[in-house]
């Protein structure tokens, strides 16, 4: 793996130039909060916050995408959107991010031959290079460490941007990542043992701030013995279900998929959906096989912790702590699996 | 359902539409034929398969697919007047075009049933994949034994294929045992719920498969009835039912346990549901 360093000064200078060739995506604040937006100018780039409100599973599996349009009537007929395939460059996305969208690709991008792959995400997923940014100083709710991740780990991204003090220590991991570095002017330089010494500092030093730790051991052969249990009544209790933790969580997938149309014309869009509302799984019969709130935050922490790793051999979970710092109810998932261990069944 | 997108539907034309049953619960069997000659060539199927009907400008729903393979044609749904979809398709008549991609899912195993009798329960709206399995094996007929068809509705306004039904009992190679919830008049069959109307017909359980489909308290006794009959676990089986979306396991939404009916089923042997700890 190629080790180089750029100057911070020099950051605008590297951010302009992919900005001229590529789209150029990157954190920027936004009301108080970070979102991933495109970038006009190096300026906008903010790399003080640590994680941004919405995680940039937007930027892959789109909040809101027309999947085909029609026309009704007698001359009804179908049209798939054109999917833009060109490069594009995501800056500043946080290792757990992206390893969100390693946990989430079988889902989209199929893992046998006989799956169904959904066009828009595998394209915007392919069309994408991850210049990462690693956390030295991750938060009160990080625990990206349980799932064996690191705050800088190297493994999720093409890129890898770690802050060594005046300089980025800079790690090209993949091919996608060469070919981008190839493709830029020459302003980065050969790392020294002396920086790739002080990056190691920084990623331990990271690694002994995250002070939340969840214990997932044995949680899949737990949950398997315990769907009936009461303890799901008790756990879900103080949920008003709002969903948040849903929508901001990097690895939840589901969507529901409407119709916008006019008289002759329309589209069929689909819309991130959450597993915490009752019309979700509501049949047209009346019959829902989740009613209450009890199923509903039962089915989010199987579908975590133990129908993912079923049925794609990992935790449905970064450790990024969203759904722990924005639930208005105070829910904490680390506390719910310490829970479900301490169950007796 | 093009080969790039498998959101995007085909267009597929109503050429007849049959009134089933009337009422509150109307059931109407559509009749459907794709507009593209290429699309009429490749679409094959299996009995058990599922297909989404779109209506465009209201949403689309998972159907199963009523017909038989072997009828090359046209492909058949049966539904149920019910919700927002099912009433925009109610309005739909003949010479409408709907949007239709697919098949999805699994199947009844009809080939791995060669050679052994079947026994069909069905209920309500539940026989429409049940009738797509009767059919195809009514094509194959030498390659099954004892056709026994059980089949009940709440009155006999809410039984489907009735004609179809009179038609096959001229036969002399399958039997069929109807049924209404309540006694009316001129009702000179079983009178009673499928479960007990199967306790009456006590079939053997030697060499058969039983298939059954319907509403979920059906089903429940249904089962529990074969297994005291003697049918083994693996001998039952039924289709599950989930709100779907997707319909091609993205969407997360269909999930019973860690499986996905639109894609692990909705074709289950009872051996495989017993113990599946999910919502339902």
């Amino acid at each position: 793996m190629e080790q180089l360093t750029l100057p911070k000064e020099k950051l605008p200078e590297l951010l302009g130039e992919i900005g001229s060739k590529f789209e150029l995506i990157g954190p920027k604040e936004e009301n108080g909060f970070l979102a991933f937006r495109k970038i006009n100018d190096p300026k906008e780039v903010n790399l003080e916050i640590l994680l941004s409100r919405v995680p940039p599973k937007s930027l892959i599996f789109q909040q809101t995408e027309t999947l085909f349009t029609y026309a009704k009537g007698k001359d009804s007929k179908v049209q798939s959107p054109k999917i833009d395939e060109s490069v594009r460059v995501i800056f500043g996305i946080r290792p757990c991010d992206a390893r969100g969208y390693d946990i989430i690709d079988p889902v989209f991008m199929g893992k046998k031959e006989s799956d169904y792959i959904d066009p828009f995400y595998t394209k915007k997923r392919n069309r994408s290079i991850l210049i990462g940014l690693s956390c030295n100083e991750p938060d009160t709710n990080c625990f990206c460490t349980s799932f064996d991740d690191s705050p800088a780990n190297t493994k999720h991204v093409d890129i890898l941007f770690t802050d060594i003090g005046d300089t980025f220590f800079v790690e090209v991991v993949t091919e996608k990542g060469e070919d981008l570095i190839k493709n830029l002017s020459k302003i980065f330089s050969k790392a020294t043992e002396k920086e790739s010494t002080i990056r190691k500092e920084r990623e331990k030093t990271a690694i002994e701030v995250i002070s939340r730790k969840m214990n997932t051991e044995g949680t899949v052969e737990k949950l398997n013995k315990m769907f009936d249990h009461e303890f799901w009544i008790e756990a879900a209790r103080s949920c008003i279900g709002c969903g948040i933790c849903t929508y901001l969580c990097p690895t939840c997938h589901c969507f529901d998929m409407q119709d916008e149309s006019t008289l002759k014309l329309g589209g069929r869009v689909r819309v991130w959906d959450s597993c915490m509302y009752e019309e979700y799984t509501h049949h047209a019969s009346g019959h829902n096989p989740r009613p209450s709130r009890m199923n509903r935050v039962r089915n989010r922490v199987y579908h975590k912790f133990n129908y993912f790793p079923k049925n794609d051999g990992i935790f449905g979970c970064t450790g990024c702590g969203r759904c722990i710092d924005y639930c208005p109810v105070n829910i904490d998932i680390i506390e719910v699996i310490d829970k479900v261990k301490e169950v007796n069944v | 359902m093009t080969d790039e997108n498998p959101y995007q539907p085909w267009i597929a034309k109503i050429i007849s539409v049959k009134e089933e049953a009337s009422g509150e619960r109307a059931i109407k069997t559509f009749r459907l034929e794709f507009q593209d000659e290429e699309v009429r060539k490749k679409f094959t199927f299996l009995p058990g398969q599922c297909i989404m009907i779109s209506v465009f400008g209201t949403g689309e729903s998972m159907f199963a697919i009523s017909s038989s393979p072997t009828q090359k044609d046209y492909i058949e749904v049966s539904v149920m007047k019910y919700g927002k979809l099912t009433k925009a398709l109610h309005l739909k008549e003949e010479g409408d075009l709907v949007g239709a991609r697919g098949p999805y899912g699994n199947s009844f195993k009809v080939d791995e049933w060669k050679g052994k009798n079947i026994l069909f329960l069905g209920g309500g709206i539940g026989q429409a994949p049940l009738r797509s399995v009767i059919d195809y094996c009514i094509d194959n007929r030498k390659d099954y034994g004892k056709i026994d068809i059980v089949y009940g509705a709440r009155t006999s306004r809410d039984l489907c294929y009735k004609d179809e039904f009179a038609e096959m009992s001229k036969k002399d190679d399958l039997s069929i045992h109807l049924s209404i919830d309540v006694e009316e008049e001129g009702w000179d069959q079983f009178v009673g719920f499928v479960p007990d109307n199967l306790k009456r017909l006590n079939p053997s359980p030697e060499d058969t498969i039983a298939i059954t489909c319907g509403p979920p308290i059906m089903i429940k006794f249904v089962i529990q009835n074969l297994l005291e009959l003697g049918f083994k676990e693996d001998q039952v089986y039924t289709t599950l039912e989930m709100r779907m979306k997707c319909g091609i396991g993205i969407c997360g939404r269909c999930n019973i346990g860690n499986l996905y009916v639109c894609k692990d089923g909705p074709v289950f042997s009872y051996d495989q549901i017993k113990d599946i700890k999910g919502d339902m």
